[in-house]
């Protein structure tokens, strides 16, 4: 577009910026990250201070490469969330390096190739996250528990990434129990009754997710997300797993135990709402999120991963031009 | 009786900004020494002078006449001695100077003679809408259409309801409350004179229920049952028509159409009072009510004689630095930044409002957070409508319905990448309608050439055809809009997507 009058109305302004809207969400995740560092200790302040670090430090050499205005785009705090967002993702056992290629794929790959920041397809903190587990899964996908190491032994785990100090610590999550178990032949009904399960889900993740949870609905009174899409990925991993459920109970985990394992909340409230990759219109967001809930259950019920939001959330951020397409909505007086 | 009141999409309850100027009784704005009236202050073709230098003219004098349906003409707003008449500086967004009448006032405000109408009532609508038309009354809300084709429009229809728009939703802009609060009587006068003028069925004065003095007002002046007093909820744009019509009907007005398709005509409350003047009194429309407000000293309303120019308004209200502020005529959302003071009040001037000046913050990528698309009282997705604008892919920023934008300016207003939306598209309805006028002329030119062709046949046979007789302009004008705002979307489609299949929706 060509040049246009310097000044052009609204000669008034609402007052919401993006930065604001980014920081509101980085608060959101607060609790979450609280319980987080109670149930496994120092390594989630750690994975998050570094990621974050990461991130600024890459969009920075990035944006400069690219010739773009430095301050204003790394003041706009995208990818300060994207870092923390991957952090919460990975193993708090993750070591420096896996992190650091992490953050720079979903910079690099996830982002910055499409153009930066409101134009990339995918979510750019998943990209990174889904690149680490497929790549590294040996240094992704142990998790700690029972035993919780501190923040000396985490700092030279992180460090020195040693798979015999990680073996000393880590536990299986209850994801990963649920699904190997169940490849073992025991029953849903004998699996709960294990050390590491709680009440509904894993004894710690449960209370985690209830955390993010209780942040996303800070995020929805806030006006910052909207509830549609949070509510359609609970509602589609609710639906399928009751559905699955009722056609055996022993051989399929409840729907409350999907809902508070793994990444659910952290991935209906927090990824699956990006807006820049998520469909336009309120129908395209319901079939979005409905979308996310079927397939990340379909995933941890018969695929090779135990949790399926990451894989979820990208092949529904491919869905999404297409969801917006099919649902614009009707003009007031438009005739079709 | 009651109205059931409906609900439009999107919209904002604004910050109004109302209550530092319609406290105060509206003042008359004394005499300027010079009056700057352009020839172009409605939507239509120029009025041409019929004045020259030197003239000496009275106040309502007629000075520029309407040459085409389409336009009004412009009368003298005091007596004096015309000064020049060339390009000034006029209220338009690009900053341009058009033809300008200037009068320099004798002081002594003299009226030309004028003539009251017989009684309305017994006036054939044809013959009112004539008076209006000749008094050079046109939307005083701020788009400036010339009444009388509206009511023309109206007449031609059956017009089932007809409204009085005093919903005025903007903020900072209070100068049709305080119409209504001093001059009641004039607008619903006026109102039963539209009512006639267009035969219409039923009456609606429309006001905003944040309005109580204006809403009492009207309730005391009224005296009769024949028009509905409504007070809908305040929430910008309450005001604008298709959202007025809206909550009053329920109804919507087609895509691409117009209020008159329903049988609605609508009309501000301050031309109603500008009808009354005219019909009643024989008053010519050379002064209107201005909101005079902002970082100002003394904000309030004036009745400025139309030429005046802004700079004499805003002194008499105790403005001074001019550096350190700017001027926007009309409100905050949909007004335009001048940067000439002596741009003058002109018919569609309703507010003057001074804000500090401020740098502009910077502009991000769009986010698709979608705040836009919930606030558009049109309905429509201005995320979608800017990324077609952005790759000036305009076949798409028609199909996904730009031309029903009213600019109201919500969506940049909620916009937290600050993207000045509206700039946007502007500029892209500016550059599709000079590729369509690009197409009609080379059309014109077609057709004059093989009607020239055809002649030259004809005359080779030596039998010339008898011309035929010219078309009333009136009824003209009608066809032409109407067969081109049913063709204007098909035409723009196809012009932008060759390769679209025809009827492929």
């Amino acid at each position: 577009m060509t040049e246009a009058p310097a000044f052009s109305p609204p000669y008034l302004h609402a007052g919401a910026n993006v930065p604001a809207i980014m920081r509101e969400v980085a608060l959101a995740l607060v609790p979450g990250v609280i319980v987080y560092f109670f149930c496994f200790g120092w390594g989630v302040v750690l994975q998050c201070l570094l990621c974050m670090s990461y991130a600024l430090a890459v969009e920075a050499l990035l944006l400069r490469l690219l010739g773009k205005d430095v301050r204003l785009f790394l003041g706009d705090g995208s990818a300060a969330v994207t870092g923390l967002l991957f952090a919460l993702c990975i193993s708090p056992f993750t070591p420096w390096w896996t992190s650091l290629f992490g953050i720079a794929f979903a910079l690099v790959c996830g982002k910055h190739l499409y153009g930066g920041l409101g134009r990339n397809p995918f979510n750019p903190a998943m990209v990174g996250y889904v690149f680490v587990l497929l790549s590294y899964p040996a240094e992704t996908n142990r998790w700690p528990g029972p035993e919780i190491p501190n923040l000396a032994e985490y700092i030279s785990i992180i460090l020195r990434g040693e798979g015999s100090a990680i073996d000393a610590f880590s536990g299986a999550s209850a994801l990963n129990e649920m699904k190997s178990r169940l490849g073992d032949m025991q029953i849903v009904s004998e699996i709960l009754t294990a050390p590491g399960f709680g009440h509904l889900a894993g004894r710690v993740t449960e209370w985690i997710n209830l955390a993010f949870a209780a942040g996303g609905i800070y995020l929805i009174l806030r006006g910052v997300i909207r509830w549609h899409i949070p509510a359609a990925v609970l509602a589609g991993m609710f639906i399928s797993s009751a559905f699955l459920a009722t056609l055996d109970s022993e051989l399929h985990a409840s729907p409350g135990f999907h809902l508070l394992a793994g990444g659910t909340m952290l991935g209906s409230f927090f990824i699956a709402t990006d807006p820049v990759t998520s469909p336009e219109t309120k129908n395209g967001c319901l079939l979005y999120g409905f979308l996310i809930g079927l397939l990340a259950l379909l995933i941890r019920r018969y695929g090779a991963y135990p949790d399926g939001i990451a894989f979820a959330v990208l092949i529904a951020n491919a869905a999404a031009p297409l969801l917006t397409r099919l649902t614009l909505p009707r003009l007031p007086g438009e005739v079709r | 009786m009651n109205r059931v009141l409906h609900d439009f999409p999107g919209g904002l309850k604004l910050p109004t900004g109302k209550e530092l100027s319609d406290r105060l009784p509206s003042l008359l704005h004394p005499l300027p020494e010079r009056l700057y009236l352009p020839l172009h202050q409605h939507v239509g073709h120029p009025a041409m002078p019929c004045v020259r230098v030197g003239d000496k003219v009275r106040k309502g004098q007629l000075i520029a006449g309407a040459r085409e349906y389409v336009s009004v003409p412009v009368h003298a707003s005091t007596s004096g001695r015309i000064l020049t008449i060339g390009d000034y500086p006029v209220p338009h967004p690009a900053e341009f100077k058009a033809p300008c009448i200037v009068i320099e006032a004798d002081g002594l405000d003299e009226w030309h003679d004028i003539e009251p109408s017989p009684d309305y009532a017994a006036t054939d609508p044809a013959d009112l809408q004539r008076v209006i038309h000749h008094c050079g009354i046109v939307g005083l809300g701020g788009a400036g259409f010339p009444t009388h084709v509206k009511l023309g429009e109206g007449f031609e229809n059956a017009v089932e309801l007809l409204i009085i728009n005093g919903v005025e939703c903007e903020p900072y802009i209070t100068c049709d409350d305080r119409l209504i609060q001093e001059k009641a009587d004039y607008i619903i006068a006026g109102a039963r004179m539209i009512a006639h003028a267009v035969q219409a069925r039923q009456c609606v004065i429309a006001i905003e229920d944040d309005m109580p003095e204006a809403r009492q007002a009207l309730v005391t002046a009224l005296d009769g049952d024949d028009i509905e007093l409504v007070a809908v909820p305040t929430r910008y744009p309450a005001g604008g028509e298709k959202q007025l019509i809206r909550t009053l009907t329920g109804r919507d007005v087609p895509v691409g159409g117009l209020p008159i398709d329903i049988g609605i005509v609508i009309q501000n409350v301050a031309t109603a009072a500008a009808v009354y003047r005219a019909v009643t009194r024989g008053e010519p429309l050379i002064s209107r009510y201005v909101t005079i407000t902002g970082a100002i000293e003394n904000p309030r309303n004036l009745q400025v004689l139309l030429g005046t120019p802004v700079r004499d308004c805003v002194e008499k209200c105790g403005h001074r630095s001019f550096s350190e502020s700017r001027i926007i005529l009309g409100g905050p959302m949909m007004g335009m930044q001048v940067n000439h003071p002596y741009i003058p009040i002109v018919k569609t001037t309703n507010c003057v409002l001074i804000q500090q000046r401020e740098s502009l913050p910077p502009e991000l990528p769009c986010i698709k957070c979608g705040r836009c698309s919930e606030v558009c009282p049109a309905g429509l997705m201005p995320q979608r409508l800017y990324h077609a604008a952005l790759r000036d892919d305009f076949g798409q920023a028609v199909d996904r319905h730009l031309f029903e934008c009213i600019e109201c300016g919500l969506c940049a207003y909620v916009c937290p990448s600050r993207i000045p939306l509206v700039r946007y598209f502007r500029y892209a309805k500016t550059q599709i309608n000079n590729k369509e006028r690009q197409l009609q002329t080379a059309q014109d030119l077609r057709e004059r050439f093989l009607a020239k062709q055809q002649r030259d046949r004809q005359d080779a046979r030596s039998s010339p055809s008898a011309p035929e007789a010219a078309q009333d302009d009136k009824r003209a004008y009608l066809k032409e809009a109407i067969s081109r705002s049913r063709s204007r979307r098909e035409r723009i489609r196809h012009q932008h997507d060759p390769d679209e299949k025809p009827g492929d929706d």
